[in-house]
């Protein structure tokens, strides 16, 4: 048996202050790497829990999102003639024509503009999501100058709450109704009746088929018929897989530059950890001594001490966690580079972030925590005690 | 010179010497001396004639440049440094000047330390502890931390870690060094049960000429070199 675990975690304890600005320093860095992977994960899981994995997109091929797409009308219509579409309750196909164009609007407050998605919807498009739901007011009436907004655009662009009017397509939109879209991309788009806006906007095409597929498990058939037919110039993916990779590039983006600035702030957290390490050696050189001269071997020192690293490690950890969980109650907007448009969404912690924030945390007071742990194990029994 | 029967300790033609820069200082120069097993004995001598570096061979925790000692019959001389921890861990017992505990442990933690070592339940830990707490008289004080007790109970606690494990030997440096007249007393009847009761064997340096009165044998080192009174 080694020294006791209570020696590291009591030395801890008694020098508290200096623990509390070390760990504070690591738990620094632990809330940066936490919150840009929580960020990450966010913009992912809004993306992700966009789409569905019963529905289908089809867009033109080689377009990324709907935004560069173009759909033909007798192409759309083809694909609606396919046995794979659902049928309604109300006996028509599950399937949604839709149109995706990007306007610029004023944000509330700070009159700055930014990149809204508008999408011309079809009788289909809330069956299609279930995620989506009328919060306020009613439904655009076909054929009419209405449009419904999303609950996030509602709050903070001008001119998108209930009963407002907004310009664009050389017309004026009138607001009858907010959308509940829970944590989705939907929640940052405004719906209007889709053939209204491919006139206003002077569009022949659509930007996408949506359809809820009969049977799931025929997808790959089904893709691969399609994508195959000469008369379409389509591919189709499932919407989930659609979303992901929207949100790819973007949360490989940020993590990369959330673990770029981790590492650099965390060399900094290391030299902090390493020098209260070192005074925790410095000022018990005489109880090193005796540990040794009772017996307990250089390795069991070395132990000890890096123990003790490891739990102020551990502190910042838990520090820098509990920190960032509270970023899980602001939601913050930005731009969509795969759609170019405003997407809203949360800071998302997960069970994979909180261990991995830990173990981070650990790696840290281990870097820290070795040279002075060392020190600690080399040092002569004769000159430990004479010290003291 | 051969080894007495009953000598615990077996010092023979033991040198050390420390280097300062290019300059060698002799410290020891060929001693040889035996302990019996049982004795209490003192080394005495002014400051740097090499009573405290002959203590911390006879302990093992530092290394002689030539000679041999044999503590028990074990040639310590030749063991190698962890071998030497082992060894440390059941055959000496440590009572330092300025005691030496573990300030973040409680004096029972403190006693169990060297227990720690051994292949013993944490019942019988628990035992041993409490058995040598009640022996020094502080079994009351058992969940005190070293900054609770005063400075003779604080070396009664440290002479309990020494004995705790039952070694063959005691060193001691300048037990009473640190404490008032009353408490030093207390220190050597202390030490003084050890011997008598116990059958205990202590090597101990110091200045003070009425602890070594205690000693049944008082060993002069001056320059390096061994006289007896």
């Amino acid at each position: 048996m080694g020294i006791p675990y209570s020696y590291s975690l009591r030395n801890l304890w008694t020098r508290r202050l200096t623990t509390v600005l070390t760990a504070s320093g690591m738990g620094l860095v632990v809330f940066v790497f936490a919150a840009t992977l929580m960020l990450a994960e966010g913009l992912q899981q809004t993306l992700v829990q966009t789409g569905s994995s019963d529905n289908v997109v089809v867009i033109r091929k080689a377009s990324n999102s709907e935004v560069q797409s173009g759909v033909e009308r007798d192409q759309a219509a083809l694909i609606e003639s396919q046995p794979e579409v659902a049928i309604g309750a109300d006996g028509n196909e599950l399937l949604a024509k839709e149109l995706v164009v990007l306007i610029n609007l004023k944000k509330r407050g700070s009159n700055n503009p930014a990149n809204v998605v508008i999408r011309g919807i079809a009788a289909a498009s809330l069956d299609l999501r279930p995620a989506v739901h009328l919060k306020v007011g009613r439904l655009p009436r076909p054929g009419s100058a209405e449009v419904i907004a999303g609950e996030s655009i509602a709050r903070r662009f001008q001119g998108c709450g209930l009963g407002e009017t907004l310009r664009f397509g050389m017309r004026d939109w009138r607001v009858v109704g907010i959308f509940d879209a829970g944590s989705t991309g939907f929640s940052s788009e405004i719906w209007g009746d889709c053939d209204q806006m491919m006139q206003a906007f002077r569009r022949q095409v659509y930007s996408s088929v949506l359809f809820r597929m009969k049977d799931p498990g025929r997808f790959d058939p089904f893709k691969a018929r399609i994508e195959s037919d000469p008369r379409l110039t389509v591919e189709a993916k499932r919407e989930t897989r659609y979303y992901l990779d929207q949100s790819e590039a973007m949360a490989n983006f940020l993590r990369i530059l959330g673990m770029v600035l981790t590492v650099v702030f965390s060399i900094g957290a290391v030299i902090g950890a390493t020098i209260t390490m070192y005074a925790a050696v410095a000022n018990r050189v005489g109880e090193i001594g005796t540990l040794r001269a009772l017996g307990f071997q250089r390795v069991s020192i070395l132990g000890a001490f890096l123990l003790e690293a490891l739990l102020l490690g551990l502190c910042g950890g838990v520090l820098g966690v509990v920190a960032a969980s509270f970023l899980q109650f602001i939601t913050i907007s930005t731009m969509n580079w795969a759609s170019f448009s405003e997407l809203a969404f949360s800071f998302t912690l997960t069970f994979g972030i909180f261990w991995k924030s830990l173990v981070f945390s650990l790696v840290m007071g281990f870097i820290g925590g070795m040279l002075p742990a060392v020190r600690a194990a080399r040092l002569s029994i004769v000159s430990a005690l004479r010290e003291s | 010179m051969s080894a007495s029967p009953d000598a615990i300790v077996s010092i023979r033609n033991l040198s050390k010497s420390y280097r300062r820069g290019n300059q060698v200082l002799p410290v020891l120069t060929g001693i040889s001396f035996d302990i019996a097993r049982g004795e209490f004995v003192a080394l005495m001598g002014p400051s740097g004639s090499g009573k405290s570096t002959l203590l911390n061979l006879i302990a093992g925790i530092d290394s002689a440049d030539s000679g041999s000692i044999k503590v028990a019959g074990v040639e310590i001389t030749g063991l190698s440094e962890n071998e030497l921890a082992r060894w440390r861990a059941h055959s000496v017992g440590f009572i330092f000047q300025f005691y030496n505990l573990i300030p973040v442990l409680t004096a029972f933690e403190n006693v169990e330390l060297p227990l720690l070592l051994t292949s013993l339940s944490r019942r019988e830990r628990r035992e041993h502890v409490e058995a040598v707490l009640s022996v020094v008289g502080l079994a009351d004080r058992m969940d005190h931390y070293p900054s609770q007790l005063s400075g003779g109970q604080q070396q009664r606690v440290a002479i309990a870690r020494a004995v705790v494990t039952d070694p063959e030997i005691l060193v001691a440096d300048e037990p009473t060094g640190d404490l008032d007249r009353a408490s030093a007393e207390e220190i050597l009847k202390l030490m003084d049960r050890l011997v008598h009761e116990l059958g205990k064997t202590i090597i101990m340096v110091t200045h003070d000429p009425r602890a070594a009165e205690k000693a049944h044998l008082i060993r002069h080192l001056e320059k390096g070199e061994l006289s007896e009174s």
